[in-house]
């Protein structure tokens, strides 16, 4: 039942608005409203109730296991979210003058000076409010210094055929002619193609490393000098940094610019689809470009200050991606976790996050699942596929995820990547314990003995959540996207 | 180890199965000279006691003042169960609901915020929300480009008393894309001029952009805008305040046919100021256009058993189907922030949010009264505002605004700070329903000694 067809005529929570005031009456009448809006009309419990009910409606982190590959759904550390509502940091106005902002701008200040650690970058920004418009800025970054350059014939971007959708969507964004090239059997790059590709037309190549095929891409070194004798630069989508945090760094791989996802990698929630975060680091031929407003320190007798940097202060910054600073609240957050993790802590993310992959990858694995790069080494997160399944018994990917379900557990990431048939991308992330993942496997076990002696019964899943299976095709051609009061 | 569950008997256990003797085996394919060293720029780690106590102090070193400033981003009473409701853990930490039948939860609370967004704006259609009103405005241009079938250009007219850091951003997003803004002038009363705007007649731009209220606080005359845009083949972009809307005319009842796509931040809706964000843009528009809307947008359905449920519609639009033919790069929306204004959206209904605004407005002109009366003030607002106003100072507005500030009152912003507004001694004030009597008295005395005290002061 929606909350709309709740309640009666008249009701509100009449304790949450002020009592009614004076006049408006110097409006002129021409520009007031004058029919008024259908919202709910229902008091205090009744709405507490109905959005409560609602919340037992969904899987999340808090209550399920959530391998969501690509997505890294690890736990969100209440303390993180504790300490970005602290009163202090709540109600700080984005215009507030630097004299009443000196607590927030050092937290701000010092992530930005982690971030530009833990990548190997020389300057970060954290204005892109999420990972897709980290990568426009990225891009658009890119595009900035060629044209100081005066190098107008650069017109394209390179694309590895497994990249994220937002990759090429972005490219397009910033201007660009998207070129994909494929990707080899073993999950690497196809250099042969890319060698080809480039040339003075590109501007630059995007891609993840590890990659989406959940592999780390050996020749990352090549990529490089390809790329950049072409006079292209790197760009790296940081998807998936939670697989390398600590371990290697995007700068020494020889990447020029890369956003990272802060609700991933930095444990901010997801928040049933965002906000999340999505910070650019960049080395020294791209400093001059970063969006703004940044944070600087300067030093004096009586201790340091913390100041905005703005347009005036970088000239040829790509300039604001937002009306104030990104999303704020999530950066207090990063900040938070990465301040409780500290060095020691952020070197053990990239190495427990793939030991998690890779035992979970084996496990599959000797339960005669197919994984599709077998002879490489998982990373933070592999791929299966159920091809076979699909062929033989015909119960698809779709099928097992619906039926995980039931199980208590939320489906792997889904037909993505795009090249590998029926897959699962599974990403459990290091902060699951061994008995999650086991307990895992083993329904994935107990599905596949389902599909071999009833594959009806896979094919009709889930049975335990509120809805069946929904007609999308249905939703689309008789769009019903907002309430309509009879 | 913080948030890592495993004993020594698990790590020996999983490598076991695995067959390599160490973690760092499964490293094995990167090429060792790129492994990294030690993270020397990172600090040790702190207990969650260790990290309270220092977030604690940071937070407390800006709390305390008495804040008036808006620009954009305002103070409003946030109902206690807003966020109670929207920090649960199965709000907070689920992920964009790709499967439907475990994520209902979410699915239908973005569908009555859709509906609550079409309901308050008088249009057709609302998305799941975009990033924020700025980035959203940037949007709105994009989609007029595509959507406008009458023109061919890739010019946007827009209103000089659209917010700066709007036109900022708009700028930073589509200028890649050859697409350019062209900006009609104010006249002395900070809104749109008609004359000035009678220079563009018969020209080809794919839309015009009115803000409302305007960036100055002040009401446009938005029906005879909207009609002149019409008139002229453009497509109405309209940036309201949402509290405002509970008051004055929504976008979809704007002139003769009504904007075509309405945008604005949805912070005003039960989220806090923090420093900016994470706030919401709303993205609402006429049927006719849907399918240019960037980002997701859930439909209403039925499920094998022919039970209502709830799911993510019309995807062909966006990214991860669409790749470089896609709307927009835009992958998620602010799904928390759409939580908390939906909550509060419900809890006020349409007559709790008509009595924040016009307690808003109320509050506001009987600040805009308290500062005429002191000598050498003067309020330029002549026409009706909203809730934020325009103050001639007799000196420069940042000095003013400065000594204020050490008294604990922020006391607005100097115009030309964030505008190209010539003149320095311009500030904008903004009073919401949150401020007393006693906080207006407050700030006329804040405001009268920081001017009987001229000079500089450091800080």
């Amino acid at each position: 039942m929606l909350i709309f067809e709740k309640g009666q005529p008249g009701r509100f929570a009449t304790s949450q608005a002020p009592k009614a005031s004076g006049k408006c009456d110097d409006i002129p009448a021409e520009l007031m409203r004058k029919t008024p809006a259908a919202m709910p009309e229902v008091s205090e419990l009744q709405t507490v109730r109905h959005f409560t009910n609602l919340s037992r409606k969904n899987f999340s982190i808090d209550t399920q296991f959530y391998p969501l590959g690509s997505c890294t759904m690890k736990y969100n550390p209440r303390g993180a979210h504790k300490a970005a509502s602290l009163p202090g940091f709540l109600a700080r106005h984005p215009l507030a003058p630097e004299s009443h902002s000196q607590g927030y701008l050092a937290c701000v200040y010092e992530l930005q000076e982690i971030l530009k650690d833990v990548t190997g970058m020389a300057g970060v920004s954290l204005c892109p409010m999420a990972g897709a418009q980290g990568e426009f800025a990225g891009v658009a970054m890119i595009r900035a210094y060629h044209e100081a350059r005066q190098d107008h014939a650069r017109s394209e971007i390179i694309v590895p055929e497994a990249a994220h959708g937002t990759n090429p969507a972005t490219a397009v964004m910033c201007g660009y002619k998207v070129v994909e090239i494929p990707v080899r059997t073993d999950g690497d790059v196809d250099l042969e193609a890319l060698q080809q590709a480039a040339g003075p037309q590109t501007a630059g190549i995007m891609m993840t490393n590890p990659s989406t095929c959940g592999v780390f891409e050996r020749q990352i070194e090549d990529i490089s000098r390809i790329v950049h004798e072409a006079g292209g630069l790197l760009y790296y989508d940081g998807a998936n940094l939670n697989a390398i945090l600590g371990k290697v760094r995007p700068g020494d791989m020889g990447f020029d610019v890369l956003h990272m996802n802060l609700h991933k990698t930095f444990a901010t929630p997801h928040g049933g689809g965002g906000p999340g975060s999505g910070p650019v680091a960049v080395g020294e031929r791209l400093l001059p470009y970063l969006p703004t407003p940044i944070v600087g320190r300067s030093d004096a007798e009586n201790g340091s200050r913390y100041h905005w940097l703005d347009q005036d202060d970088l000239p040829d910054s790509i300039g604001r991606l937002s009306a104030f600073m990104g999303n704020a609240g999530i950066i207090l957050r990063a900040y938070v976790y990465a301040i409780l993790l500290g060095r020691e802590g952020l070197h053990r993310v990239g190495e427990f996050s793939t030991l998690n992959a890779n035992y979970m990858a084996t496990l599959m694995q000797q339960a005669g699942f197919q994984l599709a790069y077998p002879e490489r080494r998982a990373t933070h997160e592999f791929i299966v596929t159920l091809n076979k399944q699909a062929k033989e018994l015909g119960v698809t990917a779709m099928d097992f995820a619906k039926r995980l379900l039931d199980f208590g557990y939320h489906a792997p990431t889904t037909y993505f990547p795009l090249l590998v048939p029926e897959c699962f991308l599974i990403e459990p992330t290091e902060t699951e314990s061994i008995d999650e993942l086991e307990g895992f496997v083993e329904a994935m076990i107990a599905i596949q003995k389902e599909a071999e002696s009833s594959a009806e019964l896979v094919k009709g899943a889930p049975y335990s959540q509120p809805v069946k299976r929904l007609d999308d095709v249905k939703a689309a051609r008789e769009l019903d996207v907002a309430y309509q009061r009879s | 180890m913080p948030f890592i569950p495993h004993t020594d008997q698990d790590i020996q256990k999983m490598l076991d199965v695995i067959g390599v003797s160490s973690i760092d085996d499964l490293f094995d394919e990167i090429p060792k000279h790129l492994r990294a060293k030690s993270l020397d720029g990172v600090p040790e780690g702190r207990s969650e006691m260790e990290m309270m106590q220092l977030m604690s102090a940071r937070a407390q070193q800006d709390a305390g003042a008495l804040c008036f400033i808006g620009a954009g981003a305002y103070e409003h009473h946030i109902p206690a169960a807003v966020w109670d409701i929207a920090t649960r853990g199965e709000f907070m930490t689920a992920y964009t609901p790709y499967q439907a039948e475990a994520s209902q939860g979410t699915l239908q609370l973005i569908y009555e915020y859709q509906s609550m967004m079409c309901q308050l704006t008088a249009m057709d259609v609302s998305n799941a929300s975009l990033y924020d009103g700025a980035s959203g405005l940037a949007e709105a241009v994009l989609m007029a480009i595509r959507g406008n079938r009458k023109s061919k250009s890739r010019k946007i007219l827009t209103a000089a008393s659209l917010h700066p850091l709007y036109e900022k951003t708009v700028k930073s997003i589509v200028t890649n894309q050859d697409i350019q803004l062209e900006t009609v002038v104010c006249g002395d009363d900070l809104r749109v001029s008609q004359d000035a705007l009678a220079a563009y007649e018969g020209q080809d731009y794919a839309a015009l952009v009115i803000p409302q209220p305007n960036f100055y606080g002040a009401l446009e005359d938005v029906n005879a805008l909207t009609d002149w845009a019409h008139a002229q083949g453009m497509l109405v972009i309209a940036v309201v305040n949402p509290t405002a809307l509970a008051l004055i005319s929504p976008p979809g009842e704007w002139g003769a046919q009504g904007a075509d796509i309405a945008v604005g931040e949805g912070q005003p809706l039960g989220l806090p100021l923090a420093s900016g964000g994470p706030y919401f843009g709303f993205i609402c528009c006429t049927s006719k256009l849907v399918r240019q809307m960037p980002g997701r947008i859930i439909g209403r359905t039925l499920d094998m058993d022919g039970r209502e449920g709830f799911t993510l519609t019309l995807q062909a639009r966006e990214q991860h189907i669409r790749r470089s033919k896609a709307t927009s790069n835009i992958c998620t929306n602010q799904g928390l922030a759409v939580t908390a204004a939906t909550v509060y959206m419900t809890l006020l209904g349409f007559e709790g949010l008509g009595r924040v605004a016009r307690a808003c407005h109320v509050n506001a002109k009987k600040l805009a009264e308290l500062l005429a009366s002191i000598e050498g003030v003067r309020v330029l607002s002549d026409a009706a505002f909203f809730h934020e106003f325009v103050v001639e100072l007799p000196e420069k507005a940042d000095l003013v605004l400065k000594r204020m500030a050490q008294a604990s009152v922020l006391g607005g912003i100097a115009l030309s700070e964030l505008s190209g507004q010539a003149n320095p001694n311009l500030m904008l004030v903004c009073v919401t329903e949150t401020k007393t009597d006693d906080d207006l008295a407050k700030y006329r005395d804040a405001l009268e000694t920081s001017l009987a005290s001229k000079g500089d002061v450091s800080c």
